[in-house]
């Protein structure tokens, strides 16, 4: 009996430490597929032409910076949304709502995060494009400037989540002190809590501006999808394609092995490095943040 | 008649807390042994030792052995498991688990393949007698165990380890949290329990420490001072610092 | 005479500061409200029996949409299957388990980079590796398998957070009474963490279910005349023809688009309001 129940416990501890290791391998897997059918991409295409300006793969061009710059603006704009409005919102939740307010607003601002976000696309074609065309006076509505309103939005709940948090962790007793030295709650916001949060705050801006850029469907749906070059501002009111809308698009229709096969891959290692790259960041600036508590407290 | 051979033992934790540093001491069986000292002398790392809840702990480095029955617990291939059954331990803060009076006292037999229900009934009433608490909460063992008061609570975590039918019994400031009228309680529960234990414990006052010990061992920062009968300790410690302290003078 | 002038000053900055940032707040939270409310009252009307137990006909112009939301249940299930236990045991594994090291620290990197992963990334990397290099094909299988790798940070970060709250002194006492850690953990660890993994399990489940990139070409079906019949059938799904209605096909009713995104809506809101029910519950019910 004790026997067998140290060899229960033994391959228990195992299958639990394999899953635990198994987010390693499928990072690293995924990264490995993305490797094995982009790569050749290298092969098939010039590195010049890939840096071109024009997409148009059925006649071979597969420049992919329009597709960048699209990317870009769009997730630009998207960010200089979501972050007055998520940063706004989340000290309006951690300091100034009254405790029944926090308790409607937290799980509202968790529901746009769970909105699927083709409905969100959806809306965005029947009702805010039509909408902004009229009011902007635009030849088109489906704009990067739409898309840039609808991804705010998605990434807004991640800011809200994530600065709240760092807001919430924040020692009550900072704030006691900053009182008591005659400071009123709107100078201890500025002075004392948002900078004592600076850290859990980037991050926050970080993993929205992750968000943003990777995402799909709403973008797909309300950027009028044509891949030219944004090179101004004003390209921020015209039609723009992103990196994800174009693999999204133009998968399903390639055939397996063919050069704009590899070239999609390409644009998805592309993402994933970027992904990786603003993740890093963002979760290095957390951890730096929490050994220096750590330090603090002990 | 020694029941636990300590030799020479040393021990840091990772953290650079406390550490216990070269003690050797004899531990007899059925008395009451006090360890005492101020907070971070070494005694409930001790304790911890002699049930290997220091496992769990991250522990730099430790060396010496630790005897009981003659066989040296500290070793690797030691049956931690059989041993913690062995070695009972109540905790300074009661910590009921989230289970009904009667599945906390059943907890450890269960766990170690007890299935009957007339033996494990048996240990129920046996263990909740012994530690005077029988009588409070015979008609709700199906209540969770956490509606008890704080008194109540840690004599319930005395019947669990009881139940076990342990051979030795650690008490880390047990009524560090408790009221004087449950402090009395407990203390006469350890007076009984002597009889058929090997009773170590760690009192949360010079007091407790005089009223209870059989023998009684002064610890402090890590190394112990002075070990003896607890009387003539108490009225003539040997040790300037044992009296210093009994005195009052720190700690 | 000045210090007062100084102290009303300041009072105004706050009184202005703060209606200013409940405005923001306000902003914020009415296009969420006004989205859910829009979209009942548009759809309301285009929900019938029929339209939920009937097959899609005239190129999907007409009858009901039946197989996609059989089809995003079959997918939300399949994605439980896989990412429910890996999440949990790899939460656990973290929470109990793992020592503070360089290995653990490269797990929780790799996990945050999981969950930052762009959608139609983990559509390619289910392609590459499910659908065509172990040759699942576009299918039920390799579309959940994707949303499962997607799904596993949300469910294993929750759940982690879920076991860590449970008080250490529970695994001290468990231990000392002779329980193996295992044993802690299956008789009194997870079952305190329950309401917490559960919201944790369907907070995931509900992204899975609402997600189109990952499934376009693992295991979306444009139309299909009838319901899969194995986890190697495509299928179709409440997203993704969503999408497709929406923008692929010409003179579409707007009814039945707003009728699809209502029951998309519904499926999701349910389990998130589910998951918030759970975890408030279990919060005023906790008494450690």
């Amino acid at each position: 009996m004790e026997k067998s129940l140290s060899w229960r416990e033994f391959i228990i501890t195992r299958l639990i430490q394999s899953s635990g290791y198994s987010a390693i391998i499928f990072v690293a897997l995924i990264f490995f597929f993305l490797l094995r059918e982009g790569l050749p991409t290298l092969g098939e295409v010039e590195t010049s032409s890939l840096l071109n300006i024009r997409w148009y793969p059925i006649e071979e061009y597969f420049g992919i910076l329009p597709l960048i710059s699209g990317s870009l603006i769009v997730t630009l704009g998207a960010t200089l949304i979501a972050v007055p409005f998520g940063i706004g919102t989340a000290v309006y939740i951690s300091e100034i709502a009254p405790r029944w307010m926090r308790e409607i607003l937290k799980p509202l601002v968790e529901l746009l995060g769970g909105l699927p976000s083709v409905v969100l696309g959806f809306l965005g074609i029947l009702v805010l494009s039509p909408f902004l065309r009229v009011f902007l006076d635009l030849p088109t509505g489906l704009t990067a400037f739409t898309g840039s309103l609808l991804l705010g939005g998605i990434a807004v709940p991640t800011v809200v989540s994530v600065a709240e948090d760092a807001l919430d962790s924040v020692p009550r007793a900072y704030r006691e002190g900053s009182w008591a030295l005659g400071a009123t709650k709107w100078q201890t916001i500025w002075r004392v809590t948002l900078p004592a949060a600076k850290s859990g705050v980037l991050t926050a801006i970080m993993l929205g501006v992750g968000r943003a850029i990777g995402e799909t469907m709403t973008v797909m749906m309300v950027t009028g999808n044509a891949p030219v070059l944004a090179t101004k501002l004003g390209s921020l009111f015209s039609p723009v394609r992103t990196m994800t809308a174009t693999i999204a698009a133009e998968m399903g229709e390639v055939a397996n092995g063919s050069t704009h096969y590899h070239v999609l891959f390409f644009i998805g290692m592309v993402l994933f490095i970027i992904s990786l790259i603003v993740n890093v960041i963002a979760s290095s600036v957390v951890f730096r943040a929490k050994k220096r508590a750590e330090r603090i407290l002990s | 008649m020694n029941k636990i051979i300590i030799e020479n033992l040393s021990l840091q934790y990772s953290d650079g807390t406390e550490s216990l540093r070269d003690v050797s001491m004899g531990i007899r069986q059925n008395a009451v042994t006090v360890l005492f000292g101020p907070a971070g002398g070494g005694k409930s790392t001790l304790l911890r030792c002699l049930n290997r809840l220091n496992d769990l702990t991250e522990v730099k480095a430790s060396t010496g052995r630790i005897m009981i029955d003659g066989e040296n617990i500290l070793d690797p291939k030691t049956d931690v498991i059989a041993l913690r059954r062995k070695v009972g331990m109540v905790f300074a803060r009661p910590v009921p688990l989230p289970l009904s009076i009667r599945e906390n006292i059943i907890y450890g037999l269960e766990l170690a393949g007890e299935k009957r229900k007339s033996k494990l009934d048996e240990a129920v009433e046996r263990s909740l007698k012994l530690s005077a608490i029988w009588d409070e909460v015979k008609d709700r063992l199906e209540e969770p165990a956490i509606a008890l008061s704080g008194g109540q609570q840690q004599r319930i975590c005395l019947a669990r380890v009881l139940a076990l039918q342990p051979e030795i019994v650690l008490l880390d400031e047990p009524t560090s949290g408790l009221d004087p009228i449950s402090t009395g309680k407990v203390e006469a529960a350890l007076a009984e329990l002597k009889k058929e234990y090997t009773v170590i414990l760690v009192p949360h006052s010079v007091q407790q420490a005089a009223r209870t010990a059989d023998h009684a061992a002064f610890f402090l920062t890590g190394e112990l001072i002075e070990y003896g009968d607890g009387k003539t300790l108490f009225t003539n410690p040997k040790q300037k610092r044992t009296e210093d302290y009994i005195m009052g003078r720190f700690g | 005479m000045m210090t007062r002038f100084l102290s009303r000053n300041r009072h105004t900055v706050q009184r202005l500061g703060f209606s200013a940032i409940t405005l923001v707040a306000v902003v914020t939270v009415i296009p969420i409200v006004g989205t859910i409310i829009f979209i009942l009252f548009k759809g309301g009307s285009a929900i019938s029996l029929e339209f939920l137990s009937g097959f899609p006909h005239d190129g999907m112009r007409a009858g009901g949409i039946l197989p996609a939301i059989i089809g995003t249940l079959y997918l939300t299930l399949g994605t439980a299957v896989f990412s429910v236990p890996l999440g949990i045991a790899a939460a656990i594994y973290l929470s109990e388990y793992a020592k503070d090291n360089q290995w653990t620290r490269l797990i929780r990197i790799a996990i945050i980079n999981l969950a930052g992963i762009p959608s139609v990334v983990y559509g390619l990397f289910g392609l590459g590796l499910f659908v065509l290099f172990l040759q699942f094909g576009t299918s039920i299988l390799a579309a959940s398998l994707t949303l499962s790798i997607m799904t596993l940070p949300v469910i294993i970060s929750t759940s982690e957070e879920a076991l860590r709250a449970v008080p250490q002194s529970f695994r001290t006492v468990s231990i000392s009474l002779g329980a193996t850690r295992w044993q802690t953990i299956s008789r009194i660890i997870l079952k305190e963490a329950l309401p917490g993994i559960l919201t944790g399990v369907i907070l995931g489940l509900e992204r899975a279910a609402g997600e189109t990139a990952p499934i376009l070409f693992t295991g979306a079906a444009f139309f299909l005349p009838r319901l899969p019949q194995s986890p190697f059938d495509a299928t179709m799904a409440l997203p993704y023809h969503l999408f497709v209605i929406s923008t692929q096909v010409p003179e579409m009713p707007i009814q039945i688009q707003y009728g699809t995104a209502l029951v998309l809506l519904v499926f999701v809101l349910t389990m998130n309001v589910i998951a918030t029910v759970i975890r408030s519950r279990a919060r005023a019910k906790r008494q450690w």
